[in-house]
Order: C-alpha cells, then sequence, then structure tokens
C-alpha cells in the first residue's frame, strides 16, 4: 500500500420491498488498495445507515460478499479498488445476477444452497480430493499425511454464487443445477456416488451448460467449474457405457 | 403454558448460539440483527479454534474455557473445521525461556501436549523457519467463521427460532417504570418499521453492546479493542503455527483454504462501527509471520481485514486483560428488569457464552431446565437456508 489517496464515484444499486430500484452515487476518498467491501462498508457507515450488503470473513473464506463491479462478479473483500477503476473514475455496484434481491445489494441464494445439498458437497474434505497451490487441478500425487492419517481442508467452493450470477444459462433456465453445483458432483467422483448420475446427467443438469466458462472466469476460489463441467461429461458418458454392459 | 419468548439483539458468535440453546430450552426466539449472519467481529475473527494454550499462562480461567469448548465444537459441527492441529514454535532464547512456564501452564489447564524436536517438527511442517529451537504439538483447529455461526442459526431455525436479518435495533420498548419489554426495529431490506415484544430482552452485540445499554441508560465497561489480520495467497502448513511467547502481535499463523492468515495486533477505540486496516499493522503482520514461516514474504496479499474485539474491562491495555466473558443481569446491576447482556469471550467458547447466559435467563424465570448443546450435532449450515 502507498500513501497515494484516490477520488472514487461509486455508484451503488439500491432497492427497498416493492419500490422500484435506482441507483445512488457517493464520492469517496480512497486508499487504491484498499477492497471494494471497505468502500461499501464506509458508505454504510458514515453516509447512508440504510445501505444494507451481505460481507462476514473479509478475507475471501466464507463467499458472502459477490457482488457485480462494473459489470462483473467479484469477490468485494479481495477485490482491490486500484484493479476495478482509475483515480477519478466510478465504480458501480450491483447485487448478483439470477438470484432474487432481497433489498440492495442483497441476493437470496437459496437456489444454490438447495442444489450443493442435493448433491451432497462436502465443506470439509481430504487434501488430496482437490490439489494446491501451483499443482493443477488434478488431485496431486504426493498428499502430505499427518501419522498416517490425512490431513482435512476446507473445500476451494466457498459457494459464493459468482458463478451462477455470471452463467449466460442460468439467467434463462431457472432449474438449472448451475456451475458450482456441477463442480461439486464432479469433485466427489460418480464413480463412488452413482446415485448422483441421474441428477446431474438430465436437461437441467449438465447438458445444459453451453461452455460459455464464464464460471471458470469470475470464480474467486480456484475451482474452475468449466473444467470440472466438462470432466463431469466424461464421467458421464463412461458410467452410462458401463451400464450398457451391465444391462446386456 | 405458552412458551416464553426471548428477543436476542445480535446475530454473531454469542447470539447465534444462544438462539439456539434457547430454542433447545423450550423459548420462542426472534433473533434481530442489523446485518447479515456475523458481519461484525465474529465473522473477522482470524478463525482459530484455540486449543488454550496460547492462555495457559496468562489467563488459565480462558485457557480451561477454551480447550473444553475446543473438542466439544469438533464433535457437533464437524463441517466448519479443519481439525489438523497446530504447533507452538520456540525460535529465539527469549522464547525458550517461556518453555517452562508453557508446559505448566498446558500441564494445569488439561490441555494434550508433546515436544518435537526441531527435524520432527520440520519434517511435519517444513515451511517452518528452520532457525526453531523446539515445537509443541497443541489441538488447534481452523474454523469457517460464517459457517460455523450458520450451523447453530440453522439449528436454532429448525426449533422455531425467527432470525430478522438488515434490521437494526432503533430503541428498546419499556413498560413505563424503565422495565425492558421489547424492541422497536427497523428491517432495511424493506424500510419497514415495527415492534417486537418479548418476556427477556438478550443483548448480544459483542463490542457494541454499549449502543444498546445506553438506550435503557446504562452502561457496560466495555473496551473495544480491534486487531489487523491479513491473509497471503498460499496454503504454507496444514498446522496453525504459534510463536512460544506472551501474547502479541502477529504470533499466528494459520491455514486456511488455500491460504495464510496472519494476525493480530490489538488496540482500543471509542466506536466500533468503522475502523480502517492500518498500513503499519500489516507490515508488522508480515515482519511477524515470516518470522515463523519465512516463505510467507513470497506469497501474495490476498485481504486484509479488522475485527474488534469486545474486552471486558476498561483502561487497562488490551493484552492484558482477561478473554473470557460475562453475562449480566441488569435487574441485578442496574435495577432494569428484562434485559440481560452477554459480552467478552472468544469464538472457540461460543457455546458455553450460550450456556452461561441461557442458565442466567431460565434461574430469572425459575426454570429448570438442563442445557443440551454440548451432545446436540449441529445441523449443516445450508439448512439455514433451505429447510
Amino acid at each position: 500500500m502507498t500513501e497515494e489517496k484516490w477520488t472514487v464515484k461509486f455508484v451503488i444499486f439500491r432497492k427497498k420491498g416493492d419500490q422500484p430500484p435506482r441507483y445512488d452515487s457517493y464520492v469517496l476518498e480512497v486508499d487504491p488498495d484498499e477492497y471494494v467491501i471497505d468502500g461499501v462498508e464506509r458508505i454504510w457507515a458514515f453516509h447512508d445507515r440504510s445501505l444494507i450488503f451481505a460481507h462476514a470473513c473479509h478475507h475471501s473464506t466464507c463467499g458472502a460478499c459477490g457482488m457485480r463491479v462494473n459489470d462483473v462478479e467479484k469477490l468485494t473483500c479481495i477485490t482491490k479498488i486500484r484493479d476495478v477503476t482509475t483515480n477519478g473514475g466510478s465504480l458501480k455496484i450491483e447485487p448478483l445476477r439470477n438470484f432474487p434481491i432481497i433489498g440492495d445489494l442483497v441476493v437470496d441464494m437459496t437456489r444454490m444452497y438447495a442444489a450443493m445439498d442435493r448433491v451432497h458437497a462436502k465443506a470439509v474434505h481430504p487434501l488430496s480430493a482437490a490439489p494446491l497451490e501451483g499443482e493443477g487441478i488434478r488431485p496431486p500425487k504426493d498428499v502430505p499425511r499427518n501419522n498416517g492419517d490425512e490431513y482435512l481442508r476446507l473445500a476451494d467452493c466457498i459457494e459464493c454464487g459468482l458463478c451462477i450470477s455470471a452463467c449466460p444459462v442460468a439467467g434463462t433456465a431457472e432449474n438449472y443445477l448451475g456451475p458450482a453445483v456441477l463442480a461439486a458432483a464432479q469433485l466427489q467422483g460418480l464413480k463412488h456416488n452413482p446415485d448422483l448420475l441421474d441428477l446431474v446427467d438430465c436437461a437441467d443438469g449438465l447438458w445444459r451448460c453451453h461452455s460459455a466458462y464464464e464460471c471458470t472466469a469470475v470464480c474467486p476460489s480456484n475451482v474452475d467449474p468449466g473444467w470440472r463441467i466438462m470432466d463431469l461429461r466424461r464421467q458421464v458418458v463412461g458410467e452410462r457405457i458401463k451400464r450398457w454392459f451391465v444391462k446386456a | 403454558m405458552s412458551k416464553l419468548h426471548a428477543i436476542v439483539i445480535g446475530a454473531g458468535f454469542t447470539g447465534v448460539a444462544i438462539a439456539h440453546d434457547l430454542a433447545l430450552r423450550g423459548f420462542a426466539v426472534t433473533v434481530v440483527e442489523r446485518g447479515p449472519i456475523v458481519n461484525g467481529t465474529s465473522g473477522r475473527t482470524h478463525g482459530l479454534l484455540h486449543s488454550g494454550a496460547r492462555y495457559a499462562v496468562n489467563d488459565q480461567e480462558s485457557a480451561i474455557e477454551c480447550i473444553q469448548e475446543n473438542q466439544i465444537l469438533r464433535l457437533i459441527v464437524p463441517d466448519a473445521i479443519e481439525p489438523n492441529g497446530g504447533l507452538f514454535i520456540g525460535i529465539t532464547d527469549e522464547d525458550m525461556a517461556y518453555r517452562e512456564k508453557f508446559i505448566e501452564g498446558c500441564a494445569a489447564c488439561r490441555i494434550p501436549i508433546k515436544e518435537l524436536t526441531p527435524q520432527e517438527a520440520l519434517r511435519l511442517e517444513p515451511n517452518l523457519n528452520p532457525k526453531l529451537q523446539t515445537a509443541f504439538t497443541v489441538p488447534d483447529g481452523t474454523f469457517d467463521p460464517l459457517r460455523l455461526a450458520l450451523a447453530f442459526a440453522a439449528s436454532a431455525k429448525s426449533n422455531g427460532a425467527v432470525f430478522h436479518l438488515y434490521t437494526d435495533v432503533v430503541d428498546l420498548l419499556t413498560d413505563g417504570q424503565g422495565n425492558i419489554v421489547g424492541v422497536k426495529a427497523w428491517d432495511r431490506a424493506t424500510d419497514k418499521r415495527f415492534e417486537i415484544r418479548g418476556d427477556i430482552v438478550v443483548n448480544a452485540t459483542g463490542a457494541w453492546v454499549g449502543h444498546i445499554t445506553s438506550m435503557a441508560g446504562i452502561s457496560v465497561p466495555i473496551t473495544p479493542t480491534p486487531g489487523v489480520m491479513v491473509a497471503y495467497d498460499q496454503r504454507l502448513t496444514q498446522r496453525a503455527i504459534n510463536l512460544l511467547n506472551k501474547p502479541g502481535d502477529g504470533d499466528i499463523v494459520l491455514p486456511q483454504r488455500r491460504m495464510m492468515v496472519v494476525g493480530t495486533t490489538s488496540f482500543t477505540i471509542e466506536d466500533p462501527d468503522y475502523v480502517p486496516v492500518y498500513e503499519d499493522h500489516v507490515q508488522l503482520m508480515i515482519e511477524r509471520g515470516s518470522n515463523l514461516i519465512p516463505a510467507l514474504r513470497q506469497t501474495k496479499e490476498r485481504g486484509a481485514y479488522m475485527a474488534t474485539r469486545p474486552l471486558i474491562g476498561a483502561s487497562a491495555p488490551g493484552r492484558s486483560i482477561s478473554r473470557t466473558f460475562k453475562a449480566y443481569d441488569h435487574k441485578e446491576t442496574d435495577n432494569v428488569e428484562g434485559l440481560v447482556t452477554i459480552t467478552g469471550g472468544k469464538a472457540t467458547t461460543l457455546r458455553l457464552m450460550a450456556e452461561k447466559t441461557v442458565d442466567l435467563i431460565c434461574k430469572k424465570f425459575n426454570l429448570n431446565i438442563p442445557c443440551t448443546t454440548a451432545e446436540t450435532p449441529l445441523l449443516s449450515y445450508r439448512k439455514f437456508y433451505v429447510n
């Protein structure tokens, strides 16, 4: 960080109950290395106590503070102001798309949680279920062990909803499971979880995906849902062929 | 008999744990929170599931609470916790001078520790400072703050608790004689104002308890004490790493998902509503953190944030105030009926704080209902949203 100060206009989406939506502007002096959520919280603290926005951990472990920043889905607690605007520039802050709006910047993500629940996505899993930094997307060959037991860690997917907001398909097909959910199914694997097959192998499952890869572009947490959906298709085809032989 | 109605102000760790405990003991529960779940201090915690070893020398009451609650939380809410343990490492001779006191303190508080040679420690965690002279294993863990709180909130909700999020308490309702009979609320999602009446109001607003008690003309001795934490973009250990010395700035580094989080500093303020993240504190975190794990210097900052601890007591320096908690019945302390305040404490002791607070409330109503939260597994955090 520096002593540098920028003047930035925050243009915030506002909506209360049944009232029509509007945009309110607030001009803030900011340190460009502050995060977007810091600016939003300051607007609440010093300018307008009626503003509502979701946030909790402020360091990308909880996934609560997803918003659209200048038309792109961002986890606002790890998005530096410097990276999304300029001195004298503006920041348009809107709620995530493809979820019902509760008010202002807050959306109801029940759609995603319900689907994550249906594929019983794990919140904590062994280290080998996902690689660590720099090892690509596939599980590493050498997984460190804790006196024989494998270490556990919180899953990569923080259920922030950015991928569902960015997905061009999720906007038109409200029953589409969505990228985060299909990625969670892929991570568990159909081989060991055959009950997931019918859930994902359907019109509202992985065949709805148009391979736009917007999910992967906005994912703040190394999940790469686009790649995982393609891999899940390979798994489905494999399971179908296997079943064909079993039936015969 | 109709259920007694408790209004809980605040959906931080204490508020959600109290809501769960009250609902289990048969109360009708309404939670009023001005933001989302854990948007204040609780969400912005370091994320360390304390073994208690950090407090085993100077604050044994807190240490004993931590080790007991640590063991309970591992069982009742496994899907919010990385249960990989922790290490205390001694690097300098000054650290080594703390070793004896640390061993004695942990023994007194029944915290299981095991001393490792430097070679053993480096085999377990190759990124530790290679100059370490000793290391102790401790049963630390790491938790996800939002999912920990949501698990309590989901369980409370399944037992009938109602949550009003994004709803400010703008005033307390009184019976005309100064006793509290409810709250005036402002739902900011819909811009609607309404009143909620109840048999008891529980002020569980942590560093903000004074905002609520001042509505009843009461002051509570609380010192809002913020600290800065910094997250780095790479997971360098599997365990929480602590400096073997008395508690100080930037002496805990812990893994979480793919990150490392270093914390924290300690200073006092008046108003906890907004506290900036100071640049010199961020610099201090990388310096102190890289003393424990040198490779942190080669990682990128991912986030920097600040949380305000609610420490009980006034005008003492932050580190010297006990980290335990206190529940006040304002009938006893201020002759105001209908209001209970709980504050202080730590994330690790959230369940115990709720147990003691609800014990106090039950006693007020002459109820003899035992607490069962220690034996009751919590629902998945997703059940807060999904029925």
